[in-house]
C-alpha cells in the first residue's frame, strides 16, 4: 500500500485536493453558506492594491497625458503650440470639472429627491470571473452596507449588493445572468421578473403572451422582491414578441446606460408610486407663468383667472368688462341711462371673488364655496 | 576573505535570493495577475478575455516541472480567483488544479522552452480550462451556461499569443 502511494504520490495528492474542493463546493451549494474567511482574506489582499492603483491613475495619468501632448505640440510650433497646449489643458480640466460637477449634482439631486435613504459609492474593481457581471464598490459593512441592499443611479436600478466586506462591497449588476428583480410595466401594470442576459440587455420573464406589453414601454420596480423599493425606473422595452409559454421581452436597462462610475446604495428603501406619465414627458421643459400686466390700461383684457370663470371668448370679455363698469358706477342695465364706458376697468377683488356679484344684486354663494359668482344672465346684463 | 569565509558569507545570500524568487513567484505574480483581472477590464473592457491567473499558473507549472507544485499553485490561484468572484469557492480551484497538474506533466515530457510548444500548450490548456469550467458549472451548480466553441477557440488563440511573450518576461524574473 505504502509502495503504491509512494509510486502514485502525485496522482494521490491530486485526487485528494480535488476531493476536498468538491466536498467544499458541495457543502456550499447544499447549505447555501459561504467560506467567508477566505473571501475576506482575498479581498483584503487584492483590493487595497486596486485602491492604490486607482488613486495613482486618477491623479497622474491625466496630467502625464497632457504633458506628453504638450511636448509633442511644442516640437511642431514652439510658441503657438505652447499656448494651444495651455488652452487645451484648461479646457480639458474645465470639461472634467464640469462633467464631475454634473454627475455629482445629478446624484445629489436624486439623493435629495428620493424618499429612500441612500449612500453614495464608487466603483473600484470588477470580479475575476468573465462569466458573471459583478463589481466592487468602495463602501462596505463599516459604512452600513449590508448584503441584499439595492443599488441605483439617477437613471434607474443598477444592481444589488451580494457581499459586504469591512471596507468594500460586491455588487451584482442587473445584467448578470443570476440577477432577478420584480418589475411592473408602467402602461398596463403587467408584472414580471427581470433577469440579466447580456452586457447591455435584460429580459422580463414570466409575462403571459396575452399581456399587453409593447416596444418602448417602461418597466419600474414592483417592490415584490423586497430588495428594490417600488417605483424605481428599470428600463425601456426593446422588443416584445409572443413566445412559447411566456412573452419574450428584451429590455434595455436605464440605470447602467453609458457605464457607471458612481452609484447610490439604498440603505433604507421607501416605496413610491409608479408615475402615470411617460418618461419622455418628464423631459419637457416648461417656462413659469408670465407676470401680470401693469394696470391703468382702459382697454386691457379681463384676467379671468382672478374671477375663476372659464369663459374665454371675446364676447365674454366685453360682457365682463361692461358688468364691472356698471357695478363700479352703481348702474343697473335695463333700468335706464348709460354708464361711462371710458373710465378704467376696476379689478375684481381677489380675496373675495363673489363680492362683485353681490354688489350687482346677485344671490350670495351657497355655503362656504370659494367659487366666484356666475356672470349675470345675458338678458339682464346686456348693455345698451 | 579566507577559504572558510566564502561559504559562511555566500550561503545566506543564495538563500535570500532563492527566498526572494519564491516570494515573487508565489505571492507577487499571482496577486498582480488577479489585480489585473480585477482592475484593468474596468477601463479596457476588451482585455477581459485575458485569463492572466491561468497564464501564470501555466508558466509556473511548465517551468518548475513538478506536478505537486503545479497542482498546489493552480489550486491556490483558483481559490483566490473564486474568492474574488461571486461563485462558490472551488469552481476555478478545481479547474486550475487540474490545469496545473496537466501542465507540469506535459513539461516533464516535452521541451516547453520552445515558443511554439508554449503557444500550443497555452492554447490547448486554455480551451480545456473553459471546457472543465463549463462541465463543472452544469454538473455541480446546475447553471445553464452555453459553451461557444468558436468564441472559446478565438480567446484561446489570443491568450496563447499573449502567453508567449509573458512567459519570456516571467522567465527573466
Amino acid at each position: 500500500m505504502q509502495l503504491l502511494l509512494k509510486r502514485y504520490r502525485d496522482l494521490t495528492v491530486l485526487v485528494l485536493v480535488l476531493a476536498v474542493q468538491v466536498l467544499l463546493l458541495a457543502w456550499q451549494v447544499r447549505t447555501g453558506q459561504d467560506v467567508r474567511l477566505i473571501r475576506v482574506w482575498a479581498v483584503a489582499s487584492v483590493m487595497p492594491m486596486a485602491r492604490v492603483v486607482e488613486f495613482v491613475r486618477a491623479n497622474t495619468i491625466g496630467v502625464a497625458r497632457d504633458y506628453f501632448q504638450l511636448v509633442d505640440a511644442r516640437s511642431r510650433n514652439k510658441e503657438l503650440e505652447k499656448e494651444l497646449g495651455r488652452l487645451k489643458m484648461e479646457n480639458q480640466f474645465l470639461k472634467t470639472e464640469l462633467a464631475t460637477a454634473d454627475r455629482a449634482r445629478a446624484l445629489a439631486a436624486f439623493q435629495s429627491r428620493s424618499p429612500s435613504r441612500t449612500l453614495a459609492a464608487r466603483l473600484i474593481g470588477s470580479a475575476t470571473s468573465s462569466n458573471s457581471r459583478v463589481v466592487y464598490l468602495d463602501r462596505g459593512a463599516s459604512s452600513g452596507v449590508r448584503k441584499g441592499m439595492a443599488v441605483v443611479t439617477p437613471d434607474g436600478i443598477a444592481g444589488k449588493i451580494v457581499a459586504a466586506f469591512p471596507s468594500v462591497s460586491q455588487m451584482m449588476m442587473v445584467t448578470d445572468p443570476a440577477f432577478a428583480a420584480g418589475v411592473v410595466s408602467q402602461r398596463a401594470r403587467v408584472h414580471g421578473t427581470l433577469k440579466g442576459q447580456s452586457p447591455s440587455v435584460c429580459i422580463v420573464d414570466y409575462v403571459q403572451n396575452e399581456d399587453d406589453v409593447k416596444d418602448g414601454d417602461w418597466f419600474f420596480t414592483s417592490g415584490d422582491d423586497r430588495i428594490f423599493p417600488k417605483g424605481l425606473p428599470v428600463g425601456r422595452v426593446k422588443t416584445s414578441r409572443t413566445g412559447g409559454i411566456f412573452r419574450e421581452i428584451r429590455l434595455e436597462p436605464s440605470g447602467i446606460r453609458g457605464g457607471i462610475e458612481e452609484v447610490l446604495i439604498v440603505v433604507e428603501g421607501v416605496h413610491q408610486e409608479i408615475p402615470d406619465s411617460t418618461q419622455s414627458s418628464q423631459e419637457l421643459h416648461m417656462l413659469p407663468r408670465p407676470p401680470a400686466e401693469p394696470e391703468s390700461d382702459p382697454n386691457k383684457m379681463i384676467d379671468f383667472s382672478t374671477t375663476g370663470s372659464a369663459l374665454t371668448t371675446d364676447a365674454d370679455q366685453v360682457l365682463e368688462r361692461y358688468r364691472r363698469l356698471g357695478a363700479a358706477q352703481g348702474h343697473t342695465y335695463g333700468a335706464g341711462g348709460v354708464p361711462n364706458f371710458n373710465i378704467p376697468v376696476p379689478d375684481a377683488p381677489r380675496a373675495a371673488p363673489s363680492k362683485p356679484a353681490q354688489a350687482e344684486g346677485a344671490p350670495p354663494a351657497q355655503g362656504a364655496t370659494a367659487q366666484p359668482a356666475p356672470p349675470a344672465a345675458p338678458g339682464t346684463a346686456r348693455p345698451r | 576573505m579566507t577559504h572558510l569565509g566564502e561559504p559562511l558569507y555566500s550561503k545566506p545570500v543564495r538563500i535570500r535570493e532563492r527566498r526572494r524568487g519564491y516570494y515573487v513567484f508565489f505571492v507577487a505574480v499571482p496577486l498582480l495577475a488577479l489585480l489585473f483581472q480585477v482592475y484593468v477590464p474596468l477601463f479596457v473592457s476588451s482585455l477581459a478575455y485575458l485569463e492572466l491567473p491561468l497564464l501564470v499558473t501555466l508558466h509556473t507549472a511548465l517551468t518548475r516541472r513538478a506536478p505537486l507544485l503545479g497542482l498546489s499553485y493552480g489550486c491556490g490561484v483558483g481559490l483566490l480567483q473564486d474568492a474574488l468572484s461571486n461563485l462558490p469557492l472551488g469552481m476555478y480551484g478545481i479547474v486550475k488544479t487540474l490545469i496545473g497538474f496537466f501542465a507540469a506533466n506535459i513539461s516533464m515530457r516535452v521541451d516547453v522552452d520552445n515558443p511554439l510548444v508554449r503557444f500550443l500548450t497555452a492554447l490547448t490548456l486554455y480551451f480545456f480550462h473553459q471546457l472543465f469550467y463549463w462541465v463543472l458549472a452544469r454538473a455541480l451548480l446546475g447553471q445553464q451556461i452555453h459553451f461557444e466553441v468558436a468564441t472559446t477557440l478565438l480567446f484561446a488563440i489570443l491568450n496563447a499569443a499573449v502567453a508567449v511573450p509573458l512567459f519570456q518576461l516571467l522567465d527573466k524574473v
